[in-house]
């Protein structure tokens, strides 16, 4: 076997695994503990961080803004209305919209690597702020109905 | 115009074209470097294909234009794998396939911080016709790419290449620095270089309407990158170097463009490396091909 034919065959190898590794299926029951690790790691906000008060709390535009920036980053694991997708968990729920402002902003920024969700640091931090404007917008969700437990949310836009 | 040149035309307009039937992108934020990285990693399950090319200039023979494809994948939010595939015309000469590379980038630290290092492990099998000059380093000079091709063919490298990248992002710049240790496999020095980048995006506010004029998908910084000598002789003796303005227009349309201006900094150096490339990142490229295979929608 030549050495091109090798290399290729363990580029492929590596390819698949690193897919695997990043689309496993996980039961539903499992989907929901990794939901609550994520929503721990907002717990574990620094006081410091916590306490910073949006700067654009008062901008009429952020929302909308913050709105666009959802769509172009982030529903493609938090759901197009942020009701929660397969890989990411839903963020009309208490833990998210009771949070502090500066702990959802520390969440935007630090990411939860380890758990799937990539650092945004690379949104200036306006953008990051116009962000949790339009995340603690939405508000927390209606609970479904006992007879429609996978009934979506149905959050503001 | 010689057959070099038609190729090297058609590669240039026609690749990119095909990014435009590419469904289910994204508005990426991507950072203008061409030559040096962030701490940014792929987004996980998400594709990037990406097309670049360089125009060479050659004082001893002939300018050339180098272009490579690159398919980026975010495996999980601290493992981002690559894949390139190479090629070169050399005006007045040949059009050559010169190989391809497998690049893997990981992230060390879970959090943010002033300073991000993220470790970068990278196979190539190229020959010495590759002008790419992605990566300058040990004592790579211009006159090294002045032959024809067809005797630059005849060199083979199998290389390891290593790099410690150190990012961080503040106030809207980042600043990156990235340190390189090559390898040929068959019994060559170590061989070292550098790279070294500051950006920032034009506008640090999202507009609240969608646009692509806006400031903010405007981010612009300079580069630059060089080679450090090998191991039986460090340092700047016999090196070339290049300082690089860089831009990046992130469209809304799920686009990405690159424009890089790099002059060379010494007599060793080619006078002019201009760059360009496309990028479209694939959200969800993962999921699709899970469900290609019977996986759950």
């Amino acid at each position: 076997m030549s050495a091109h034919v090798r290399a290729l065959a363990a580029t492929a190898a590596l390819l698949s695994v690193s897919m695997a590794l990043a689309q496993q299926d996980k039961p539903p029951a499992s989907k929901y503990r990794k939901d609550a690790l994520v929503y721990a790691e907002l717990t574990k906000a620094p006081q410091k961080a916590r306490a910073k008060r949006n700067p654009l709390e008062r901008d009429p535009d952020a929302v909308a803004a913050g709105r666009n920036l959802f769509e172009q980053h982030c529903t493609e694991c938090h759901g197009d209305l942020a009701e929660g997708g397969r890989k990411g968990p839903s963020l009309l729920v208490e833990q998210v919209q009771n949070s502090e402002p500066g702990a959802i902003f520390w969440i935007l920024t630090n990411g939860v690597v380890w758990r799937g969700m990539p650092v945004w640091s690379k949104l200036p931090e306006p953008q990051r702020w116009q962000l949790v404007s339009y995340i603690k917008s939405l508000g927390v969700a209606p609970k479904p109905s006992s007879g429609s437990p996978t009934a979506p949310p149905s959050g503001p836009r | 115009m010689s057959a070099a040149v038609v190729r090297s035309a058609l590669t240039l307009f026609l690749v990119p074209l095909l990014f435009v039937s590419l469904p289910g992108s994204s508005l990426a934020q991507e950072n203008p470097y061409i030559i040096a990285y962030d701490h940014y990693l792929e987004e996980p399950g998400n594709l990037e294909i990406e097309y670049f090319s360089t125009f060479g200039t050659e004082r001893a023979g002939s300018d050339f234009h180098a272009f490579w494809m690159e398919f980026e994948y975010g495996a999980t939010a601290w493992w981002t794998t690559e894949f390139y595939l190479d090629g070169q015309s050399t005006f007045g000469d040949s059009t050559v396939f010169t190989g391809f590379r497998l690049e893997n980038r990981f992230r060390v630290w879970k959090r943010e911080h002033f300073i991000n290092p993220v470790l970068y492990v990278e196979y190539e099998n190229i020959t010495g016709a590759d002008k790419l000059l992605k990566e300058v380093e040990g004592h790579d000079v211009e006159t090294d790419y002045a032959d024809r091709n067809a005797a630059l063919r005849q060199e083979h490298k199998h290389e390891l290449e290593l790099k410690l990248l150190l990012s961080g992002t503040h106030k809207g710049w980042n600043v990156t620095e990235n340190t390189l240790a090559a390898k040929n496999l068959s019994n060559s020095p170590w061989e070292f270089g550098y790279a070294i980048g500051a950006s920032r995006p034009l506008a640090l506010k999202a507009s609240a309407k969608r646009c692509s004029f806006c400031r903010q998908n405007f981010i612009a910084g300079v580069e630059m990158y060089g080679g450090l000598g090998d191991r039986h002789s460090f340092g700047l003796h016999e090196t070339s170097h290049y300082l690089a303005p860089v831009v990046a227009w992130n469209l809304p349309s799920d686009w990405t463009l690159r424009l890089s201006a790099g002059f060379g900094l010494n007599d060793n150096s080619h006078r002019l490396l201009v760059r360009w490339g496309v990028s479209r990142e694939i959200t969800g490229f993962g999921s699709a091909v899970k469900n290609l295979f019977g996986g759950h929608r």
